[in-house]
């Protein structure tokens, strides 16, 4: 297929994942500041909530131009309308739109109708009006949207190139994500805070976990008490759990196989490389090794990857 | 719809039945039900000087305009034969020049219109076909004649609303499609790869086609990507496209891949850097040596604007007479040529009455529709004919059919022309129909969806 086509259609991808886990991140610091403050965070890594979500998306330099408070609104706004912010919702779900847009051809119709009501929907709705009932209503309605598109796309695209390169944008996206916000509550489980447990963690994690789609599937793995070593277990190397780091890369892994005839390739041997790493991972060794450590050596790697994805399809060559 | 004494037209009779027994409200709520749907489809066109990127619905009018079998039978062959006529004397002018030897057509006409391309004199195009898709437009006066207002042989546009206004009119009214023979027209892009694929380069069994587009900005970008997607074949910028050893390539993830065919939205003056605009971005280095070594078919080919320009359109009868022996079954509308200075005369004299438009003007702009005019435009008007009299032509105002239309003050008579479009290829074919312009201000004449005209689904119905 056309190299620019395979590039709107793997950031379609991107964009939407990008909506919905800015919209999961929102949901999970709007539940955690709605606890009394002294379950919100242990002592010594005290901060206000609505930094996290600034941190986790790399936006807090771009929020800090514009903005001299720190409030839940202004995160809120910055992350949820502002157009001037590439990240914010509103500009994931236009630039998915737009993009859709001119690779129409390649996509079901549904597809398109689907980001495309997506986007004016978004469109007509703005921050003035958002009051503090309708902050989850929203958080849910985006997280929906994705869970649609991802239905439509499965449910009427051709199993071809196309759809290779958009379950490459959202496995890309997801895993980069999973990574952040796990890597936002390592400090809970540095080597010598093992295991600690008690009712500030339980929340710490429940939330997390709930970000992630995986509180439930948590309980049903486990059915135990919350432990972070379970939740970095799952989320990193459980390949049954859909947002995990493994399942990613299992998905990035085969799909890069499907795309790549020849066996002895770059890009594959990177993925392979990347993959066995967490096939073959124990939990043990990410504790040892320390959790940010970790997850800062995953984040490099799936970035050089997207890059070399980049480098690969979509930069016209002669 | 209605006969001069009232009557409703027979073909009218299944609509009007509806029209009569549905409450006004469910009119109108069938009009909505269609707005919200085109806007869903995301089937816009954007307007340009208007905001950057902007998307508008051409309005969309859910009472057809209805065409007896037994007239449309008649337009076909005129169609058929109005275009067969226009390929030959294209074929002709950039080839032997018989019919400017014969002084059928003024040679200084054809010759010296900013629209002939020299670059084609002694290009052979494959078999000979240089208008592959043609939009001919053609208006139904008060007296029931119906004759050429104007031919479009570049890029003609507009297929993409007759294909998505007859979907849409048989999702709102199944119960009519039901109960009379209306004739489909979803074949469309069926038929319009298959012409194109049949003016492949020779000895190509399965050539690759391509849609090629100036990009999402484009004005027509939505019918680009509708038609690739109902064709299945890639939509393609320049960008993506290279040309190496006279031949086209597309740039894919899996490396280099030929193309044989472009159906090109692409003006002539923006296809190639090299040959043409030196400027353009949209096009592709090279194209044009390429296409001249017959290594790919451009439709439509280059240089087609000169036999649709309106300095030229009154000789078309002409051609008919000279290259096929027939009498056109099809008038042309009255016109006048500012170049001559009788008739010149005669135009300035009736400026009130006329329509005057620019030779090489499109889509409603650089016209003078005299009875809807003030005294000041008809002076303005004036000095540009005397300042550059070749430039202009004159036609009597006409009394176009109406059709009822949906309005805010319920349904009235609206002023309609219609659009067939023509595909030449492998053989010669028009789908039954077309698209229908209305011009929705009251007493307006303007189709043109860029001064405020919508469409209407057109039926062709045996009778």
């Amino acid at each position: 297929m056309l190299s620019r086509a395979a590039s709107e259609l793997y950031w379609t991808a991107r964009h939407i994942e990008r909506a919905e886990n800015t919209a999961r991140l929102l949901d999970v610091t709007w539940r955690t500041s709605l606890l009394p403050y002294d379950v919100q965070e242990v002592e010594a890594h005290r901060a206000e909530p609505w930094a996290v979500p600034l941190v986790t998306t790399g936006t807090a330099t771009a929020f800090y131009a514009t903005h001299e408070v720190l409030s839940a609104r202004a995160v809120l706004e910055f992350l949820v309308f502002d157009p001037y912010n590439p990240s914010s919702i509103m500009s994931c779900l236009k630039a998915a739109r737009e993009s859709a847009r001119t690779v129409r051809g390649a996509i079901s119709s549904e597809m398109y109708e689907d980001l495309n009501a997506a986007w004016l929907e978004m469109r007509d709705r703005d921050a003035a009006s958002l009051d503090q009932s309708a902050v989850q209503a929203l958080l849910e309605w985006v997280k929906m949207r994705s869970h649609t598109f991802r239905g439509v796309t499965f449910g009427t695209m051709l199993r071809g190139e196309e759809y290779d390169f958009i379950r490459l944008g959202t496995h890309i996206e997801r895993a980069d994500y999973t990574a952040r916000i796990l890597d936002t509550k390592y400090h809970i489980l540095l080597p010598s805070a093992a295991d600690v447990g008690g009712v500030v963690d339980y929340y710490q994690w429940a939330s997390l976990l709930q970000s992630v789609s995986g509180l439930e599937a948590y309980r049903k793995i486990y059915s135990d008490v919350i432990t972070p070593r379970r939740v970095a277990e799952m989320l990193v190397l459980r390949d049954d759990m859909p947002r995990s780091l493994h399942s990613c890369m299992n998905m990035i892994d085969s799909t890069l196989g499907d795309l790549i005839d020849t066996r002895h390739d770059e890009l594959l041997r990177l993925t392979g490389e990347l993959h066995a790493h967490l096939h073959f991972g124990r939990t043990e060794d990410i504790i040892s090794l320390g959790l940010h450590e970790y997850l800062m050596d995953f984040l490099e790697r799936i970035s050089h990857l997207a890059d070399e994805i980049d480098r690969r399809f979509f930069v016209p060559t002669r | 719809m209605r006969e001069p004494n009232g009557e409703v037209r027979p073909h009218y009779r299944p609509f009007a039945d509806w029209l009569a027994r549905t409450p006004p409200a469910r009119v109108v709520q069938k009009k909505d039900e269609a707005e919200r749907a085109f806007h869903r489809v995301g089937i816009t066109f954007a307007v340009y000087g208007a905001d950057e990127g902007t998307e508008r619905l051409i309005p969309f009018d859910i009472v057809p305009r209805i065409i007896p079998l037994s007239e449309w039978t008649m337009l076909e062959r005129g169609l058929k034969q109005r275009v067969a006529a226009l390929n030959a004397f294209l074929a002709d002018i950039y080839g032997p020049g018989r019919i400017l030897e014969a002084g059928v057509v003024p040679r200084d006409r054809v010759l010296g219109n900013s629209q002939y391309r020299a670059e084609m004199a002694g290009t052979t195009v494959r078999n000979g076909i240089y208008a592959h898709v043609a939009g001919i437009d053609l208006v139904r006066a008060d007296d029931g004649l119906w004759c050429v207002l104007e031919d479009n042989l570049r890029v003609p546009s507009g297929v993409s609303y007759m294909l998505e206004n007859r979907k849409m009119m048989m999702r709102l009214f199944p119960e009519l499609f039901a109960t009379q023979s209306i004739h489909p027209v979803q074949h469309y892009p069926d038929m319009l790869l298959e012409n194109l694929r049949a003016v492949a380069p020779a000895g190509e069994d399965a050539p690759t086609v391509a849609v090629l587009t100036p990009g999402p900005y484009n004005s027509a970008y939505f019918e680009h990507s509708f038609l690739a997607q109902q064709m299945g074949v890639e939509l393609v910028e320049g960008q993506d496209l290279f040309v190496r050893d006279d031949t086209v390539f597309m740039r894919t993830t899996r490396g280099p891949q030929r193309v044989h065919v472009l159906y090109r939205r692409v003006d002539d003056d923006f296809i190639d850097p090299m040959a043409f605009r030196p400027d353009s971005r949209l096009g592709v280095r090279g194209l044009f040596a390429a296409y001249r070594a017959g290594r790919v078919t451009l439709a439509n080919a280059i240089g087609t604007g000169v036999a649709d320009d309106k300095s030229i359109y009154p000789w078309v009868p002409d051609m008919i007479r000279y290259y096929l022996g027939e009498d056109p079954i099809l008038a042309n509308v009255p016109t006048w040529r500012l170049a001559d200075a009788a008739e010149r005369e005669h135009v300035l004299a009736h400026l009130p009455e006329l329509v005057v438009k620019e030779v090489h003007g499109a889509g409603g702009y650089g016209m003078l529709i005299g009875p809807m005019s003030t005294r000041a435009e008809q002076e303005e008007f004036r000095a540009r004919i005397l300042a550059r009299p070749d430039n202009y032509i004159a036609q009597p105002t006409l009394a176009l059919s109406t059709c009822p239309t949906l309005v805010d003050a319920g349904i009235a008579p609206r002023h309609i022309d219609l659009r067939p479009y023509v595909l030449t290829g492998k053989t010669s074919e028009v789908v039954p129909g077309g698209l229908t312009r209305v011009a929705l201000p009251e007493g307006s004449l303007v189709v043109n969806s860029s001064q405020g005209g919508g469409t209407k689904d057109t039926w062709v119905v045996s009778d």
